[in-house]
């Protein structure tokens, strides 16, 4: 196999961006299209009311926060992982880590719609800001909602600083290769990059500072998600394992979501020159190693309440373990744990398609777990008397499905005008594939080992 | 400063559901139609819950009028991001339904799901709509609502003691729950005055409180219904 080197390099990852095919219409009207609809339904939801939804009295929560939950879990693969892939310098980072944090920009920003689109008064959503108004009255820093606004933010902006720096030399590759109007946009976008030594050295720097910075920033903004959960006098909600459960989670479905990006890209972009089986093999590894830790956490959490015996914890223990929501929890099961244990477990598994196929499971599984985490618990709290069953109605399936098209047309839109895959890194590689890595030298052994 | 509480004597109550039609009177709370009250939309600030205990033919049935507990240690007040869900000087929670952004987090929170949410603007078959409490406002779709203890009738007496100097008398306020109790099984008033007759009430050691161990110190206590074999 041969390996691309500088001009090919330039000539396949510009591609996209210079020559536009149908295909990107139809798929922009298609992914545009779908989120349209939803946007439209959402709009009748709030003029209708919100009793269009399947929400009702005692379930207040269910398919938005469950969708709220799950992307903003999906949002852990790109910056954590392309920060961690960074700090411990591993050599086939390279090709991965823009496809990443993409997903986490986006990620995280259709995530964030989510607790606008459950608000009653989605109009006012501007009050959870901590803004001098002529009400007098700030936030309620005490309640964890306003814990998330600023985790969600924080982190929106720390990802969005941390893709756009190493987008900057890539934008100044851009602006030399266009003419007129394209020109001007990618100049200003490249911020005067010369590619002197001294603006080089700034940029590693930055980039070496927000790599550290964002990793206990991502894990707190899904400790504070759970949070959510956990400080409310809820049945299983109340419990000290959800913050790392949440986080181990938010990784699992993270990694699921970059792996299906990348097959995606793989094959419509054609870039198997960049992103070789041993991309997926190595992520499939870090896929195995979070549905191990996953299945450890499910199993405390399970076996903790069980021997807890607590009545109200029993009551919804036994409605998710073998009442109503057990076939949803057993396919939780087999999707998050048996499918990707028997897939990226045995070697011979660990392809291309095995690790898509698992990370569709893990991405069903996990928006299943958010779902059995919310759900019965809400519909079997303390008193008998007001238990009650949740079932979601079309205007909430249409809006939380819509939202995956969002994520498809944001990110074919991302590739349109940004190459996917970083060019300056992989010129900068002294190795530019994995294949020609040296043979075990320490440093690229301890970042494979440790990804 | 007053602590407001109330006392369900259980034992006197027959499950009429007086109450219940009183406090949608008194507090101009919309009735959904049964469709969508099938769907879990109804709004009962108090309702009276049924458990039946035995096999049948030897079924027993209790009743207990539950309303909001204006807990002490209230879940639904620290969640609340816009301080819609508070508490007053005394000891009330209150429910700001104009700082509600309707984030529903009150009604999770609540063991009790004593919370209900406005899926719809309210409305009334005329002509209804004539019948409404000029003293208690409407809430518009969105919003959470709850019981209030009839907190109007409370500041309302308040200010006639105010104005005619003087102290507020032991049942002078009365949330239209206990006022249309036919047997009298609610009790209202103020838990500081230990000589207040739901004071006393709340010291019986028939008396307990709803929850108790999920620790969120209600005000309302109920006391246990005497049965010939307990």
């Amino acid at each position: 196999m041969t390996h691309p080197t500088g001009s090919q390099i330039n000539r396949d990852l510009l591609h996209p961006l210079f020559n536009t095919s149908w295909r990107f219409y139809l798929l922009v009207a298609i992914f545009g299209g779908i989120v349209l609809f939803g946007l439209a339904t959402w709009f009748t939801q709030t003029v209708n009311g919100y009793g269009v939804t399947g929400i009702r009295w005692p379930v207040y929560w269910g398919f938005y926060v469950t969708s709220f939950v799950f992307w903003i879990g999906i949002s852990h693969a790109g910056t954590l992982i392309s920060a961690i892939l960074r700090l411990v310098n591993a050599g086939w980072r390279r090709p991965v880590t823009r496809c990443a944090e993409v997903i986490t920009a986006f990620a995280l920003i259709i995530g964030a719609l989510f607790p606008i689109i459950h608000l009653g008064r989605p109009w006012l959503a501007f009050w959870m800001f901590p803004y001098p108004s002529e009400r007098l009255i700030w936030p309620n820093f005490r309640s964890p909602l306003v814990w998330d606004f600023f985790a969600i933010n924080t982190y929106l902006t720390g990802s969005l600083l941390f893709l756009y720096l190493p987008i900057i030399p890539d934008f100044a590759i851009v602006r030399d290769k266009s003419t007129g109007l394209r020109r001007k946009i990618y100049g200003a976008l490249a911020l005067g990059w010369r590619g002197t030594p001294k603006q080089w050295h700034r940029l590693e720097t930055a980039m070496q500072i927000m790599a550290i910075a964002i990793i206990p920033v991502a894990v707190s903004v899904h400790t504070i998600v759970s949070f959510d959960f956990s400080m409310a006098p809820v049945p299983t909600w109340n419990t000290t394992i959800f913050g790392p459960y949440f986080v181990a989670g938010a990784i699992f479905s993270g990694i699921a979501g970059l792996l299906i990006a990348m097959a995606v890209l793989r094959k419509f972009l054609h870039l198997e020159a960049y992103l070789h089986p041993l991309h997926f093999e190595n992520l499939g590894k870090l896929m195995l190693v979070m549905a191990l830790l996953w299945g450890y956490f499910v199993f405390n959490e399970r076996l903790v309440t069980y021997y807890g015996n607590e009545p109200a914890e029993m009551s919804v223990y036994w409605r998710t373990q073998s009442g109503t929501f057990a076939p949803l929890f057993w396919t939780m099961v087999i999707c998050n744990f048996v499918l990707p244990l028997i897939l990226m477990g045995i070697r011979r598994f660990r392809t291309i398609t095995g690790c898509v196929i698992a990370s569709i499971g893990v991405v069903i599984g996990m928006w299943l777990e958010r779902f059995l985490i919310i759900v019965p618990a809400l519909g079997h709290k303390y008193l008998p008397y007001s238990y009650g069953i949740y079932r979601p109605t079309p205007p909430e399936i249409i809006v939380a499905s819509s939202t995956f098209a969002a994520m498809a047309l944001l990110y074919v839109l991302f590739a349109k005008v940004v190459p996917i895959i970083s060019i300056w890194e992989l010129k900068a590689g002294e190795h530019p594939s994995p294949e020609l890595l040296p043979p075990a030298t320490e440093e690229h052994r301890l970042g494979d080992l440790h990804l | 400063m007053a602590r407001w509480g109330m006392a369900a004597d259980l034992d006197r109550c027959n499950g009429c559901g007086g109450c219940v039609v009183a406090c949608h009177a008194e507090n101009n709370i919309s009735t959904v139609g049964p469709e969508q009250a099938s769907r879990g939309r109804a709004k009962h600030w108090i309702r009276v819950e049924r458990y039946w205990e035995g096999d049948f033919p030897d079924v027993k049935l209790k009743f207990r009028p539950t309303m909001c507990q204006q807990c002490g240690n209230a879940p639904c007040e620290p969640v609340c991001p816009t301080y819609a869900s508070h508490h007053t000087e005394d000891g009330l929670n209150a429910q700001v339904y104009n700082r509600c952004i309707g984030t529903r987090y009150c009604a999770n929170a609540c063991p009790y799901n004593a919370r209900f949410f406005d899926f719809f603007n309210p409305s009334w078959e005329k002509p209804l709509q004539l019948q409404l409490n000029p003293d208690v406002s409407l809430r518009e779709v969105g919003v959470m609502e709850k019981c209030t203890f009839c907190v109007q009738r409370i500041r309302g007496t308040q200010t006639t003691a105010k104005t005619e100097g003087r102290e507020i008398r032991d049942g002078e306020i009365q949330p239209a729950c206990v006022q249309a109790c036919s047997t009298r099984a609610l009790v209202f008033g103020d838990l500081e005055d230990r000589e207040s007759e739901v004071s006393r009430l709340s010291r019986s050691p028939r008396g307990s409180k709803l929850l108790e161990d999920v620790g969120t110190r209600p005000a309302v206590t109920y006391l246990a219904r005497l049965t010939e074999e307990a």
